[in-house]
């Protein structure tokens, strides 16, 4: 049911000097202190967390203390690999939470030690196709002048940072 | 994000649409073949392909007396680049937070910094 043909994942690796549980850690439990900042809810974002357990919720939660969902924890097995649905699609304009999980893509990151104590975390973003006409909708925010250059604007200044 | 226009993306939400682009993800189909598949009639399904077309998400091609419709992939790779550039942005955030927390681990433990990490794209 997935067109695994029309959307190639998207992969990114890094290397960093951590050890695996480190890394495992920094990126799970320290998520908030690393995500640039997307976020989808329409106040301004507090923090965003990805809890590191099978079926851990992975969410927003607003300055106002509001919380806007993001996905869930598929599989986890610490320090080795997580596995989140990714639920953020674009319907009728706005970019939003689709509770449909057959709907959701997914990514899984792998964190492998290497010898020299350091770590390789291997991200994969997959099943793009399962968002289906929420692909559309995305496709209209970024092609849309209004929408998306302000906020790749503020990536920018994030990675410059 | 005020500034949507297109009386076309009002309509992505639908879901007899949604089962229509997901159909022509899996393998480009007629108006017939998708009318057989789904529980909709072929005039419906005409027109909504009319409406997937205008957005750019849909082309079609004739093959002797039918018109095959597929997905367009210049439309729908957009989704494939907006989450390619925010993964590269958060991999890169994470890179430069993993090393801040070798750094001041470092410091405590007072030992050299190699200092030496490399970032790969595929």
């Amino acid at each position: 049911m997935t067109n695994t043909e029309t959307f190639e994942p998207v992969r990114y690796a890094v290397t960093v000097p951590l050890s695996a549980d480190k890394a495992f850690a920094l990126f799970t439990d320290g998520y908030g202190s690393w995500w640039p900042g997307h976020h989808i809810g329409t106040v301004e974002m507090a923090e965003a967390v990805l809890e590191p357990r099978e079926g851990g919720r992975y969410y927003e939660r607003g300055t106002d203390g509001s919380e806007c969902e993001w996905g869930k924890v598929l599989a986890c097995d610490p320090p080795h690999r997580i596995v989140v649905a990714w639920q953020i699609t674009a319907q009728a304009g706005a970019w939003a939470y689709d509770p449909d999980i057959t709907h959701a893509s997914e990514f899984e990151v792998t964190f492998s030690e290497q010898p020299d104590g350091q770590t390789r975390v291997e991200l994969e973003h997959r099943n793009i196709g399962r968002h289906g006409s929420g692909a559309a909708g995305i496709h209209q925010g970024v092609s849309n002048p209004g929408g998306w250059p302000g906020i790749l604007d503020n990536y920018a200044k994030v990675a410059a940072g | 994000m005020e500034t949507y226009g297109s009386a076309g993306i009002a309509a992505l939400g639908d879901q007899t649409r949604r089962a229509i682009f997901e159909s022509l993800a899996r393998q480009p189909k007629s108006v017939g073949e998708i009318a057989a598949e789904l529980p909709v009639s072929r005039p419906a399904v005409s027109q909504h392909l009319r409406v997937l077309k205008e957005a750019g998400l849909v082309t079609d091609h004739a093959d002797g007396t039918r018109r095959i419709y597929q997905i367009r992939h210049q439309g729908v790779q957009a989704i494939h680049g907006y989450l390619d550039q925010m993964w590269g942005q958060a991999m890169t955030a994470f890179q430069a937070a993993a090393e801040r927390t070798a750094r001041s681990e470092q410091a405590t433990a007072s030992q050299p910094s190699t200092g030496d990490t490399r970032q790969e794209e595929s």
